[in-house]
């Protein structure tokens, strides 16, 4: 069993690493057979696995001791049964997806996308802190390299580094939550042992953790890279925000849903903080032109859901709507990818038709937006109403929340699906003559159709067996009925749009289309500042580097007037003693002729003069 | 064992000095054989090191008897795994200096090598003494060698840039042997005058006056070394125009000394000032952390950038070492620390090395490491691509690199002692990680741009032989690239092999600190 769990998470990993640092260039259909057996292999292993777990009341656990009290311990639990089963095979089928475009098939490419499954894998099964954190920030620099795929293209790279830079920073917080942790005294830093932390020490680890997953979620305020992440393959797309990257926060908060509830703060903070996303968010892909950034925006918001979930408590239902959440978009993006593939754009507008001009991929979609709107009896509709079923009774204005999201994310599914079934308007799409290709690729079509089952059945499938709470029979009726009358007006309306005097509805529309001003806004405050602020630093820290020097040059500037105050005018005075000397010495050699005479006369004189003292002297003392 | 291990390059030095027609090519083989040599020593060394503390290999005879001067070595729990990434280090740049230009006068390598050879032997000699004096005598040569190589084979402005560096670090130096002086003489009351730091450490340490006295020159000399903020200015200039091997090694091995100075004399011997000072040296290390990393991200040069980042990695270092002298926190979570900070320093060694010799590179090849100058290069230079990112990834702490060890331990470590610090250095991992991306970012995406001189492909002819004309990374480079961040890997895969070494010298210290 633990040779299973370490199976699971080292296979990919260990494939990934091989395919990415040996054989990056390497294309064609060798490496797409290593990464999808691998894949699929991985797959079997964690449904095997599921098995085990749901036949016996065992979790296979892994352990590895880091250093003193830090260890690495993976277990598989019931949540973690469901969710690496989800996670292995959408991975595996995005892997089969990406197989139909040319320029994925490269060993880099694959790796790389192992590594990221691997990564969530691992995350998904985590039971310590420091065991999650490791493959949580893993995946954030591995979702840089999957974004910035397409290298040449000059948008690539602003947008992975703000999606790697603000789950990074927001990662900070995991960071904090372990050293919380450990001045806490959590046994073994397990995260199911969090929530008996004392006082202080856990209102920071909550925080931290809090902090850590909205960012990993794009919950709001950090929700602004997830639109950048756009920019990337469709199979990255479908692979980030399905079962892995914005679920993982999702997962997080699932786990430590004791800890929120024992704070006392945290569970409000986090669920509203999730209904929010899942209103605002829910707007903003009502509104948009572009089918990815549509899909986006409602996982934006669909997670928002699986947050307030978590928050509430209500953690079986958070959790199946994670696994049909992760069904349903990844369909819906893969099926977005073919017809970016074969029709190279994303505009809606632009995409009329395209569902009547691919029927196979468009049907497959079409059961996905349904499922994404909440149609009854699919499978979100199911789950969804499982969260809503945790929202507490006295809570009216959540209850709202909830119904509010539930309805935009009926009009959004609305809303792109009415385009793609539109009759065909675009003469590029009628022809197809000029195109350079005229199927979605066979992989594309294969994979969206094998993912449109699971879209369609795994709520049902989850409340029948169990896994998933069922919610009143009076909640289930009410929210259908909001969905489809929330999907009829939407049709009604973009069939036949109404012509509003207001020019202030059109303005919002605009400003809910370039998401709010969020990026922006994320530059503003937070990218503009930190600049500035390096920029700053910079010249303090050479003025800084220029003080040194300059006080150095003191020391020269010392010396010199040392020199021209004290040593010179010290020469001076030794020289001009030393004259004195010399002169003296000048006079006192300038009796020394050598002529005997002058000697002589010297000796008359000087006897003369002592002659002279002596007469003085002797008178003197005589008197 | 250990008096070989670092007199064995100045045996080799002496050897190439003595048969002076060696052709060139038998100088930097004879220095690759030995890096080879030394790093099987330095494995020899770090196995034998007791599990249990203590030292391994102790050599210990009187040098100058009348002033409690000894020649004693020993390898423990901090030093051995220094002393290997010492000599690992080492051996990646002997190895990327086999490709040296070959029109270089034969003399001007010679030289190289033998600056080189001794700096290793003092860079090995300084983690190994056990006796002050011996200490600041490997830690002042190793600045006058450094001195030659940055003023000898720098661009730009090198002759000041040297300049700078000496004055300012041999001036650390002093204060810090004045340090020296206050605690042999001040431990003189619990027997005569000594310089050996077990001794010392034994004896009832130096308090009061004295003591803090001590604290503060010591603290001083090795804050400049290290070097923490506002000391850290002589640097980037240092970096920037030093050789790219000299770069290496200056961020590798001389700035650990200062941060292992830390754990090897000041807290041990001086345990009561360092506890009273230590929120001191926490605060010092936060400033260090941020200032580093934001003034880094606001740098055009790879170089300067990366020389900027060692001010933040070390600055974690300061923070934790700090964080370990704050007594109200459990000796657990600050052996943690501990054992963190000394991760990290071998981490930083590692990867700062790879960044510099790869921006060498970078300058080999177009004449200049300004990050603007290159784009793209994906492409063209997909060698570099991956090892510069695997590099930078490590430099930011990415889990299963080294850097992520020693971040997150020390990190996790201190947070109990000082939590308002730790939680403001974390944001410095958010700066760390935008300065590296955008490196990333503007030099490996994007469309294809290389100087001039790099896109003319020099293609130097070798014997008979025409070099490749790509600008990548030859097969030397990426061995010594390679190797450094194949230890990196080593270390954040099986961080125990590491952790095992060094916990119980961290402990130890740990406890010694608590007296």
């Amino acid at each position: 069993m633990t040779l299973l769990l370490a199976l699971l998470l080292t296979l990919p990993v260990l494939a990934g690493l091989l395919l990415l640092s040996a054989f990056p260039r390497v294309q064609g259909v060798l490496v797409v057979a290593a990464g999808w057996v691998t894949a699929a292999v991985t797959a079997v292993v964690a449904v095997e696995l599921a098995a085990v777990v749901g036949r016996a009341p065992v979790a296979p656990t892994l352990s590895v001791p880091l250093l003193g009290p830090i260890a690495f311990r993976y277990t598989v639990d019931g949540l973690a049964a469901v969710l690496v089963v989800t996670v292995a095979v959408i991975g595996a089928l995005v892997l089969l997806a990406a197989a139909g475009e040319p320029r994925l098939r490269e060993g880099r490419f694959v790796g790389a996308v192992l590594v990221f499954v691997a990564a969530m894998l691992a995350t998904v099964t985590a039971a310590t802190l420091p065991a999650l954190l490791a493959p949580w920030e893993v995946m954030g620099a591995v979702s840089w390299v999957l974004i910035a795929f397409d290298r040449r293209d000059p948008a690539v790279g602003p947008a992975a580094t703000r999606a790697f830079l603000t789950t990074r920073t927001a990662d900070v917080g995991l960071y904090v939550a372990v050293g919380a942790a450990l001045a806490a005294g959590v046994p073994g830093l397990a995260l199911a042992a969090t929530a008996d932390a004392p006082g202080g020490w856990r209102d920071l680890l909550a925080a931290g953790l809090v902090v850590a997953a909205l960012g990993k979620s794009a919950q709001l305020p950090f929700s602004a890279w997830l639109s950048g992440a756009m920019v990337g393959p469709s199979p990255v797309s479908a692979l980030l925000h399905s079962a892995t990257m914005v679920a993982a926060g999702a997962v997080l908060l699932v786990r430590v849903g004791p800890l929120l509830a024992a704070t006392g703060w945290a569970a409000t903070l986090v669920a509203w903080v999730g209904a929010l996303t899942a209103v605002v968010l829910g707007v903003v892909a009502a509104t948009q032109r572009d089918l990815k950034q549509l899909l986006a925006a409602s996982t934006c918001a669909q997670v928002g859901l699986m947050v307030l979930g978590a928050g509430v408590g209500a953690t079986a239902g958070a959790a199946g709507l994670l696994v049909a959440h992760a069904a349903v978009k990844a369909l819906l993006f893969l099926a977005a990818g073919g017809w970016l593939a074969v029709l190279r754009t994303r505009s809606l507008p632009v995409l009329r038709g395209a569902a009547r001009r691919h029927p196979v991929v468009g049907v497959a979609f079409t059961v996905g937006a349904a499922a994404l709107a909440g149609v009854p009896p699919l499978s979100i509709w199911w789950t969804k109403d499982a969260v809503l079923a945790g929202v507490p009774l006295g809570d009216g204005l959540l209850t709202v929340a909830g119904l509010l999201a539930t309805a935009l994310s009926a009009v959004a599914a609305t809303r792109a699906a009415w385009f793609l079934w539109r009759p065909t308007r675009s003469p590029s799409i009628r022809r197809g003559a000029d195109r350079p290709r005229r199927h979605v690729p066979v992989a594309v079509t294969a994979a969206v159709v094998v993912l449109a089952v699971p879209a369609a059945a795994v709520g049902g499938v989850g409340v029948w067996t169990g896994l998933v709470p069922r919610a009143d029979a009076g909640e289930l009726v009410t929210t259908g009925v909001v969905v489809v009358f929330a999907a009829a007006a939407a049709w009604a309306l973009h069939s036949r749009p109404i012509r509003l005097g207001s020019a202030v509805l059109p303005r919002l529309a605009a400003a809910a289309r370039g998401w709010l001003g969020l990026e922006a806004a994320t530059r503003a405050v937070v990218v503009r500042p930190v600049l500035a602020l390096a920029r700053v630093l910079d010249r303090a820290d050479g003025a800084l580097g220029a003080a040194l020097p300059r006080a150095a040059e003191t020391v020269p500037r010392l010396a010199r007037e040392v020199d021209r105050r004290g040593e010179r005018p010290l020469a001076a005075a030794v020289s001009g003693v030393a004259g004195g000397v010399r002169r003296l010495g000048d006079l006192a050699r300038r009796p020394q002729t050598g002529q005997q005479h002058q000697y002589y006369a010297q000796g008359v004189v000087v006897l003369g003069t002592l002659g002279v003292l002596v007469a003085v002297l002797v008178v003197t003392g005589v008197r | 064992m250990l008096t070989a291990l670092w007199l064995a390059p100045l045996a080799v030095a002496a050897v190439l000095v003595a048969v002076p027609a060696a052709r060139r090519e038998v100088v930097l083989g004879a220095w690759v054989v030995l890096a080879v040599a030394e790093v099987g020593g330095a494995g020899v060394v770090w196995a034998a090191v007791p599990r249990g503390g203590g030292f391994a290999f102790e050599v210990a005879a009187p040098w100058i008897p009348a002033f409690g001067v000894g020649y004693h070595l020993g390898a423990d729990g901090f030093s051995a795994p220094l002393v290997a990434m010492t000599a690992v280090v080492f051996l990646a740049v002997a190895l990327s200096a086999l490709r040296r230009p070959p029109d270089e006068d034969a003399a001007r390598t010679r030289a190289f090598v033998l600056l080189f050879l001794a700096l290793e032997a003092v860079g090995i000699g300084v983690f190994l003494a056990l006796d002050l004096v011996l200490f600041f005598v490997f830690f002042d040569l190793s600045i006058v060698l450094m001195y030659f190589v940055i003023a000898g084979w720098g661009s730009g402005g090198r002759v000041r840039s040297a300049l700078q560096f000496f004055l300012y670090t041999f001036l650390g130096s002093l204060v810090m042997l004045l340090g020296f002086l206050v605690l042999a003489v001040g431990g003189r009351t619990s027997g005569g005058i000594t310089f050996d730091i077990p001794t010392l450490a034994a004896r009832a340490p130096v308090t009061g006056p004295a003591g803090v006295l001590a604290l503060v020159a010591i603290g001083v000399g090795l804050a400049i070394k290290t070097p923490v903020w506002p000391v850290h200015t002589w640097l980037p200039p240092a970096h920037t125009d030093a050789p790219a091997a000299g770069s290496a090694v200056l961020a590798a091995v001389l700035l650990k000394m200062g941060t292992y100075g830390f754990v090897r004399i000041a807290m041990p011997l001086l345990p009561g000032p360092w506890r009273s000072a230590a929120i001191v040296f926490v605060v010092l290390g936060v400033v260090s952390v941020l200032w580093g990393a934001l003034v880094a991200l606001a740098q055009r040069d790879l170089k300067r950038m990366i020389a900027y980042t060692s001010i933040t990695h070390l600055g974690y270092v300061v923070l934790a070492v700090g964080a370990a002298g704050v007594v109200a926190a459990g000796p657990e979570a600050r052996t943690l620390a501990v054992t963190g900070a000394t991760v990290q320093m071998v981490s930083h060694g590692l990867v700062t090395a790879a960044l510099f010799l790869l921006a060498g590179v970078l300058r080999e090849r177009g004449g200049t490491s300004e990050i603007a100058a290159w784009s793209g290069i994906a492409g063209p230079m997909p060698r570099f691509s991956w090892t510069f990112a695997l590099a930078a990834f490590a430099s930011l702490g990415l889990p299963g690199l080294s850097g992520f060890v020693g971040e997150f331990s020390l990190l996790a470590g201190s947070l109990p002692a000082v939590p308002v610090a730790v939680v403001v250095a974390a944001l410095g991992l958010a700066v760390t990680a935008a300065l590296f991306l955008r490196a990333l970012q503007s030099m490996l995406l994007g469309d294809r741009h290389l100087p001039a001189a790099a896109e003319r492909a020099p293609a130097p002819r070798i014997g008979r032989f025409r070099a490749p004309s790509s600008p990548d990374l030859r097969v030397v480079e990426t061995t010594a690239v390679g190797l450094l961040l194949a230890c990196s890997v080593a270390v954040g895969v099986a961080p125990a092999v590491l952790t095992t070494t060094i916990a119980p010298a961290a402990a130890q210290v740990v406890s010694l600190v608590s007296r």
